[in-house]
């Protein structure tokens, strides 16, 4: 095992990378190939981020087979259970382990934090067993029973197409998938994409093993129903609203990387996205971003995109070259995606003026209008205060509000107060 | 190893598949997270570890996310922090 101990858990590392998802494992793999010491974090207890998810009883595809057993094998130090919470000088982060805090330092750093799932407030949305599209998925596969159950899948993305296939699989039935993007535009996504034969391939198996479940475009929940759990949704649908029953709400609306790391230490973002030049490095000079926190791309794009920031810290740049090619064709699907799951002008009016849009400090949707900027309604209302920091309701005010919400405070997760009280010679975070 | 885990959630004991994670326990036992401030139920929202609304508490420790924890012999777990 590599890493250096100091009394308050303090470890080195050539390249640090923060996530094990596909971004993180390759980034992690490709950088050991140079001959570097390489450490990597994450929250989880697994690598394989959310795509490549196992849970106590999933299969992975055969592709995550692979990387995890490269991951394993390329002598990287893997801290799990672990969250990067602050910055404690330039080159040394903090994080909260579960045997308490740990330093940890790094020549070149590698942010690939990953996405999670837009939350659109709407009447009846913090009920119980309403959760993310994904959520629901993850849920199952960590032990939540779900045949038998009713789930209505609703938001935006293709990820709706994929959990359903999943929670179908599980046994679970799926009386509609509401997709509040247009069929059109999800025609023209096809279209964009036409290049990429694997693609395709899987949104034509999808669409066969989701032939016998109605999916609707230009669709979207109105109100969740129901007075301890959700109950019913009533769906806007076909140019009605239609009430359906249901046990669970899975509802995503689509992507939003998350970008907090990198701001923490002062990358350049740009809409939402770490702004990297060819190799990935960020505006700050030895610090690298791959995968969705530089724009929602998918997969086999986080790989590639991974690969060559692992080979550009590592300071292989003509190695780093040979995949620009592949990384370009990726990219296609960045646009092709964004184009395709806009989101509608109808999902701003959703939320009532009673609706929470802020569930942590629960702060409604009408407290809300008077601000004109993110920071006055913080300061006002406490809305994006609360534990999540704004991770759920500042991408719902940026849609809602036009709101910039990409500006961070340290620290970037809640950190319990004894952790702290073991910082006392940390300088004072706040301004 | 044994592959069923017995916990307690709010005193009541429960057995759950080994790989169960906290956040689904609360589900099967029917119990909300936790109380908003407003006073309503809630459960789990993202399911990795962002939104704090399946916040417990574990074996005395405060806002643990169950979502990312899994069941263990003997946790005792309380909802409504």
């Amino acid at each position: 095992m590599s890493g250096q101990m100091s009394s308050r858990g303090r470890r080195y590392f050539d390249v640090l990378v923060v996530g094990a998802g596909p971004a993180g494992m390759a980034a992690a793999i490709s950088a050991a190939k140079c001959g570097l010491r390489v450490g990597t974090v994450d929250d989880n207890f697994h690598p394989g981020g959310q795509i490549w998810r196992t849970g106590s009883r999933g299969v992975p595809v055969a592709e995550a087979v692979r990387w995890f057993e490269a991951f394993e094998r390329s002598g990287i130090d893997v801290l799990f259970g672990t969250r990067v919470f602050d910055q404690l000088e330039r080159g040394v982060l903090l994080a909260e382990t579960p045997l308490g805090i740990s330093e940890l330092g790094y020549g070149k750093l590698i942010i690939a934090t990953g996405a999670r799932e837009r939350f659109l407030p709407f009447p009846g949305w913090t009920l119980p067993n309403v959760m993310g599209a994904g959520a629901v998925q993850a849920m199952v596969k960590h032990g939540l029973p779900i045949k038998g159950k009713r789930v209505v899948v609703a938001g935006s993305g293709p990820l709706l197409m994929a959990v359903s296939t999943y929670l179908l699989k599980m046994g679970a039935r799926i009386p509609v998938i509401s997709e509040q993007a247009s069929w059109r535009s999800l025609a023209r996504f096809a279209v964009a994409l036409s290049g990429q034969r694997v693609k395709i391939g899987q949104a034509l198996r999808l669409k066969m093993e989701l032939a016998r479940i109605p999916f609707s475009t230009s669709s979207w929940p109105v109100e969740a129903h129901g007075k301890d759990r959700v109950e019913s949704v009533s769906i806007w649908r076909r140019g009605r609203v239609e009430n359906i029953r249901c046990d669970y709400l899975a509802c995503g609306f689509h992507l939003v990387p998350n970008t907090e790391l990198a701001s923490l230490i002062g990358c350049r973002i740009e809409r939402g996205c770490v702004q990297v030049d060819d190799f990935q490095q960020t505006s700050i000079t030895g610090t690298f971003c791959a995968g969705e926190p530089t724009g929602v791309g998918g997969v086999e794009l986080a790989l590639v995109e991974g690969q060559i920031a692992g080979l550009a810290a590592g300071e292989r740049t003509a190695e780093a070259c040979l995949l620009f090619r592949k990384r370009k064709r990726g990219m296609k699907v960045v646009s092709a995606l964004e184009d395709a799951f806009r989101l509608r002008e109808e999902l701003r009016r959703l939320a009532s003026s009673d609706t929470l849009v802020c569930r942590c400090e629960d702060v409604s949707f009408s407290r809300l209008q008077p601000y004109t900027a993110w920071r006055a309604a913080k300061l006002q209302t406490r809305c994006g205060m609360g534990p999540c920091q704004g991770r759920v309701c500042g991408p719902a005010t940026q849609f809602l509000f036009n709101w910039n919400t990409e500006s961070v405070r340290p620290p970037i997760f809640p950190v319990l107060v004894e952790s702290w009280a073991n910082l006392a010679d940390k300088p004072n975070p706040e301004p | 190893m044994p592959d069923r885990v017995v916990l307690t959630i709010n005193g009541v004991t429960m057995e759950v598949q080994r790989g169960t994670t906290v956040a689904n326990a609360t589900v099967l036992a029917g119990q909300p997270c936790r109380t908003s401030a407003g006073g309503a139920p809630r459960g789990p929202l993202c399911g990795m570890g962002i939104c704090f609304e399946c916040r417990v508490i574990i074996n005395g420790r405060l806002h643990c996310r169950s979502c990312q924890m899994l069941c263990e012999p003997g946790m005792d777990v309380r909802t409504d922090v």
